[in-house]
């Protein structure tokens, strides 16, 4: 059963990541777009994303349940360590979240709607940039249980070249996987052109700030390379991902919508794949000692066959009604 | 303030805070159901704009209770981790559940919302009965989890490690069902209170008359059915807690000494140092009778408690008193409307009973968050009662005190902007709704 649950976690870390990525993208691309083109690409990305909105972000809670219901110490490290990182993206998600509401539901549009706007976008660019950070640091051993003073044990355990690289990687793939998504979502030629552009300079931003990483990890002599070309699986992952950004772009110029969006998530995918393999099972690498390890550290046995099976009936339940949100709304069942 | 009191400050903030949003998000989709179901029965276009008006409220309060409950999540762990990591896998079933109806609640939220028109009539009915249910559900959940911290079961303590954890016979611990059971007519008697207030305040301004009286009337209807309901739960819980957590009920009630035939004190103002309380109402037997169904019954005091186990005495005292007294307010407001719906239908059009209503408007709200530092403060200070000092369980890192301010700040602003969005909402009605003729059959499609 510690498997289920490690698959459900690892798979709503992955959704998370793709729907909740996708949609941090949509405010990650207006923050990027020319204020000429903003009102345009608001409009478009809102009524692509209105109805499943809410649903993009259960998938954090789901992770976050997993990890404190069956992996407490796990969970307690890093809320402790990783302190400020986290604050600032729960910052950032009560931001997000309620200014996109807002705006929507505002009764009367004034300049209130600005404030939603300016809001909404500077948060879509916090939020994934610090979940990149926590998530940088976690697996860059930078947590210090045994760390002497303030600045070592809260501020260190995150502020470095590495996890903030990783932000910054974090926020482009959001952009992009926006920008690939909602190319399906358009209705007229103008705007198809619109985000096609916005995915093949994501898409370019992406490779580029892959190199930042790198250097960074370099310099910080993190391993990088290792885990990623250290193993076969990892290697193919990678390689894998990189060709297919070729295929993707070939997709791009004969607009086979669904194909992008398949190749897209499948790259993240592969990325995902790519470094939790050598990882596996340690999810949080601390200084100096052994990583905290998803099997050394599972809560006790009644609890993970408990969870188990209540990700299980929760599946039933939640997958075929979220697929058949999805398919209402996408675009060939819109008017 | 030192980093523990601004630790239990933050979230004592976070949680007053979210209180209010889930509560109006776990209530309003059922009035939201109520007036689409007599919308496609009747027909009556006014009950197809009141379902829309509140359908928007929800999806403000759902927003905004969505991101606060997120944040909630991650706080437990930021502000207690010593508690999480011992607690985490023995209470967290119910959170595990939670997260299965809360995911469920934002699909049918999205059906709900965006489903105008495009669905069978019935079915896009049906998300909106969905959100509700779900909703529901949530609230249950997450009250059996702190229902746990006030009666930890489904563990053994042995050489201070929890052990041999079972998650089933924790979520079902002794006092989930009184407060679940609590918090529900709860929520549903602030909520509707407060919407059937609001309605009552525009049709006495008379705008919208005839559509602000369709939603008074449904939101009235659950006020005074929970406002009666709840008396009985909140006696079911008293007796609950004088079995469980005598020295709670002892703070709620300033009973300081063990003794038979206990008096019932009302009001007064509990001296901590000396152990009486001054300027009071006391009747004799009364607590014996209220806590244990008998007026010779022993009721044990604060005396019987260590002084290091005590919970503060004065503020418990005081949020249970005016808990109390809003809640028979409410009870004897909900009696007469139904007095009046029974005998009087003509005194439904008086001015005085729509003031009532108006100015009952926060009293179900303060009597939730009253209730809250009852059963929250009355704990301490135990996180887990009788076994971890909330002092125990506070994070180590130091400067939770700027956080507490931000989070101040932050939840300070997001009230000030649903407040506007609300008053926005309601003011807007005429000019979003277009307020057809009564009886339209327009809308088929």
């Amino acid at each position: 059963m510690i498997y289920v649950v490690m698959a459900y976690l690892w798979a709503s870390v992955l959704l998370y990541v793709l729907m909740g990525g996708a949609d941090f993208g949509a405010g990650v691309l207006e923050f990027l777009s020319t204020s000429s083109s903003k009102d345009r690409t608001r409009k478009v990305m809102y009524r692509a994303i209105g109805p499943i909105w809410e649903a993009n972000h259960m998938w954090l809670i789901i992770a976050i349940v997993i990890l404190f219901v069956g992996f407490p110490v796990i969970y307690a490290t890093m809320s402790v360590y990783l302190h400020i990182p986290l604050t600032i993206m729960l910052l950032g998600i009560i931001a997000r979240g309620t200014a996109f509401t807002f705006r929507n539901y505002d009764a009367v549009k004034d300049k209130m709607q600005v404030v939603y706007s300016k809001t909404f976008m500077y948060s879509s660019v916090i939020t994934p940039l610090f979940l990149g950070i926590i998530a940088g640091s976690a697996v860059s051993g930078r947590i210090d249980p045994h760390a002497a003073n303030f600045l070592d044990a809260y501020i260190f355990s995150w502020l470095a070249p590495f996890p903030i690289a990783v932000g910054i990687f974090t926020v482009i793939i959001c952009g992009f996987l926006a920008a690939v998504f909602i190319i399906g979502e358009t209705k007229s030629e103008e705007d198809t052109k619109r985000f096609v552009t916005k995915s093949k300079h994501m898409s370019i931003a992406a490779l580029v700030i892959a190199v930042v990483v790198f250097a960074a990890a370099w310099y910080e002599g993190i391993p990088l390379a290792h885990w990623l070309f250290g193993n076969p699986v990892s290697i193919a992952c990678v390689l894998m991902a990189i060709v297919s950004l070729i295929w993707m772009w070939a997709s791009l110029f004969t607009r086979q919508t669904k194909l992008i969006r398949i190749i897209a998530s499948a790259q993240v995918t592969l990325l995902l794949v790519a470094i939790t393999y050598e990882h596996f099972p340690v999810l949080v690498t601390l200084k100096n000692t052994e990583g905290l390890s998803l099997l050394a550290e599972q809560g006790a046995e009644k609890t993970i066959k408990a969870l188990g099976i209540a990700l299980l009936a929760g599946s039933v339940l939640i997958l075929p009604s979220l697929f058949y949100l999805l398919y209402s709304f996408s675009n060939k069942n819109s008017d | 303030m030192d980093d523990f009191l601004a630790a239990r400050s933050q979230m004592a903030l976070s949680l007053g805070f979210h209180i209010i949003f889930a509560c109006i998000g776990m209530i309003m989709p059922f009035f939201m159901a109520v007036s689409h179901y007599k919308w496609l029965k009747t027909g009556d276009q006014d009950y197809k704009n009141v379902t829309k008006a509140w359908s928007r409220g929800v999806a403000i309060f759902f927003a905004t209770g969505a991101v606060s409950g997120t944040v909630l999540s991650f706080e437990l762990g930021l502000l207690w981790p010593e508690f999480m990591k011992h607690a985490g896998p023995i209470f967290g079933m119910p959170f595990s559940l939670e997260g299965t109806a809360f995911f469920i609640e934002a699909i049918a939220l999205g059906f709900y919302l965006y489903g105008w028109d495009r669905f069978n009539r019935w079915f896009h009915w049906f998300t909106g009965v969905v959100v509700g249910l779900s909703g529901l559900a949530s609230g249950i959940l997450v009250v059996a989890a702190n229902a746990w911290m006030n009666s930890p079961t489904g563990f053994d303590y042995v050489n201070g490690q929890f052990i041999n954890a079972d998650p089933i016979a924790a979520m079902f611990n002794d006092a989930w069902l009184s407060q679940s059971v609590h918090m529900v007519l709860a929520a549903t008697v602030a909520t509707s209170f407060a919407v059937a207030g609001v309605h009552a305040l525009m049709i006495l301004k008379g705008k919208n008359i005839r559509f602000h009286t369709k939603a008074f009337r449904i939101a009235a209807l659950f006020a005074a059915i929970s406002a009666i309901l709840q008396p009985l739960s909140g006696d079911f819980s008293a007796k609950d807690v004088a079995k469980r957590q005598p020295a709670k009920l002892a703070a709620m009630e300033a009973h300081f000494k063990t003794e038979k035939k206990a008096a019932l004190i009302i009001g007064g103002v509990p001296d901590e140092q000396t152990e009486t309380v001054k300027y009071a109402i006391k009747i004799p037997g009364a607590l014996s009778f209220l806590a244990h169904g008998d007026f010779e019954t022993e009721v044990t005091g604060l005396d019987r408690v260590p002084e290091k186990d005590r919970p503060p005495v004065a503020i418990v005292h005081y949020s249970f008193q005016v808990m109390v007294l809003l809640g028979v307010l409410m009870m004897l407001i909900a009696l007469l409307y139904l007095a009046i719906i029974w005998r009087k239908k003509n005194w439904l059009e008086k001015r005085w009973l729509l003031k009532l209503f108006v100015i009952a408007i926060p009293a179900g709200f303060i009597a939730v968050e009253a209730g809250w530092m009852v059963t929250e403060i009355g704990r301490q200070p135990w996180i887990m009662y009788g076994f971890m000092r909330t002092a125990d369980a506070v994070t180590p890192m130091p400067g939770i005190v700027y956080s507490f301010y931000i989070f101040t700040a932050v939840y300070m602003s997001l009230s000030i902007i649903v407040i506007m969005l609300l008053y926005r909402q309601v003011k807007m009605v005429g000019v979003l709704y277009d307020l057809p003729a009564p009886h339209s059959l327009s809308d088929n499609h």
